[in-house]
């Protein structure tokens, strides 16, 4: 069983049962990853936060750089405007990263390969920012749907499209986090498995992908942390400075 | 570009292997629902509270670092300006006085050397003229005593000669021939010494 690739993205109860009711809310291996990351960041950035010097020091240092990274990525994408989203979109973006990044070690488990979290996590900003959109310009935000200099003729139909494109912005934004991630700890997964039924002599092959398999998979760990905030930050824009 | 081609790359691979796989395993465990509510659940709760302590805590921290940060070089910045001006003002001062000092040195040397070459010129023209007064009395008197000796010696000579003489015949010599004798001899001895 431990060979099947897909092994690797079951989830488990750890510890007791516990239920709310009749649902189900047992602690389990996903929510320990999730626990973790939190932690991890947690962690990191208060202790990074906490010494006040002149000269940082090597975790001051990072959690300063990923603030300015994060507040560049907003202004550039979203304009001033968005700067009250920013402690938002950088518990977001920190949140993926370091699920993916913990899903990276051997044997870890990894909260954003599963469908649901990404979902819900999609779903919320997509709900998030479509009220926002219509708090800050009320049933002027449809206008979002209908895209200035387009022929009357073809208005219908471009609305609809659009209309289309925007409830599909969840899916699509969960989809790619967790088709990537699972996708590639599948893979990896698999080469491992070559590597131990082509033996010593054949494995080596394998082995090699492997090796640079994981380097890959660092970098979409990565930049699908990155892709998954800068979409938000877009769709943030979109939804604070409307012009179609 | 990459992006794409490494999403496409990805998407085709979990298309492959979940076709392979899904009869071997019975499907994803992700679309199992089992632990969907559980997932979400604490997928709240740990966003949540991740959320609220970056919000509240430790971002503003961050933030007020960057701050302080920014005005502490801004402020450094500005006073080395000031105190990279007051140098350059006391460079140039120092210059000055430098410059002026040397001016004055020059002309303080000058003036001595004029003042010492004065006092030299003046000195050694005494002294020079003393020394010409004082070789000419001492030349007069020696050329005085120069011709003075000769017919000294000459009148000495003549008596010694007359003593002499006396002494060694018992008789007394006409003392002008004897004079004359000497006389001739010592302008032999003379000429002799000329030649």
């Amino acid at each position: 069983m431990a060979s099947n690739p897909m092994y690797q993205f079951n989830v488990y109860r750890i510890g007791p049962e516990i239920k709310l009711g009749s649902v189900d809310i047992s602690f389990t291996n996903a929510s320990l990853f999730m626990v973790i990351s939190s932690l991890a960041i947690l962690i990191i950035f208060n202790l990074g936060a906490k010494k006040k010097t002149l000269i940082p020091d090597k975790l001051q240092l990072l959690s300063e750089l990923s603030y300015s990274f994060v507040a560049k990525m907003i202004s550039d994408t979203a304009g001033s405007k968005a700067k009250p989203y920013f402690s938002f979109i950088f518990s977001l973006f920190m949140f993926v990263l370091f699920c993916n990044m913990f899903g990276m070690i051997p044997y870890a488990f990894t909260v954003t390969s599963h469908i649901i979290v990404t979902f819900v996590l999609a779903a919320f900003i997509f709900v998030g920012v479509t009220i926002i959109g219509f708090m800050k310009h009320g049933l002027g935000y449809l206008k979002l749907f209908v895209p200035s200099g387009v022929p009357i003729v073809l208005l219908p139909l471009i609305v609809v499209i659009e209309i289309i494109s925007y409830l599909s912005r969840p899916i699509s934004l969960s989809v790619r986090l967790f088709a990537n991630m699972m996708a590639g700890h599948t893979m990896m997964k698999v080469f491992g498995g070559f590597v131990i039924s082509l033996g010593i002599v054949g494995g080596w092959l394998p082995l090699s992908f492997s090796v640079a398999l994981t380097g890959l998979e660092i970098l979409v760990a990565f930049l699908q942390a990155y892709v998954f905030a800068i979409l938000t930050c877009i769709y943030l824009n979109d939804a604070l400075n409307l012009h179609h | 570009m990459l992006k794409k081609i490494v999403i496409l790359l990805f998407i085709t691979c979990f298309a492959c292997f979940n076709t392979v796989f899904a009869a071997e395993s019975g499907g994803m465990p992700q679309l199992n629902p089992e632990f969907w509510i559980s997932q979400i659940f604490w997928l709240i709760i740990t966003f949540g509270i991740l959320f609220i302590i970056l919000t509240k805590v430790i971002l503003p921290k961050i933030s007020d670092n960057l701050e302080t940060r920014k005005s502490q070089i801004l402020e450094n910045i500005e006073i080395a300006d000031r105190q990279k001006e007051e140098s350059q003002k006391k460079i140039d001062e120092y210059e000055k006085i430098i410059l002026d000092s040397k001016v004055k040195a020059k002309n303080y040397f000058n003036d001595a050397r004029e003042k010492i070459l004065d006092d030299i010129n003046k000195k050694r023209t005494a002294i020079e003229k003393d020394l010409d007064e004082e070789i000419g009395g001492v030349e007069k008197e020696l050329s005085d005593l120069k011709n003075k000796s000769g017919e000294k010696i000459n009148k000495i000579a003549a008596e010694t000669s007359a003593e002499l003489i006396k002494e060694l015949i018992g008789e007394e010599v006409n003392s002008s021939s004897i004079a004359a004798i000497v006389e001739d001899q010592s302008k032999i001895n003379k000429e002799r010494k000329d030649v």
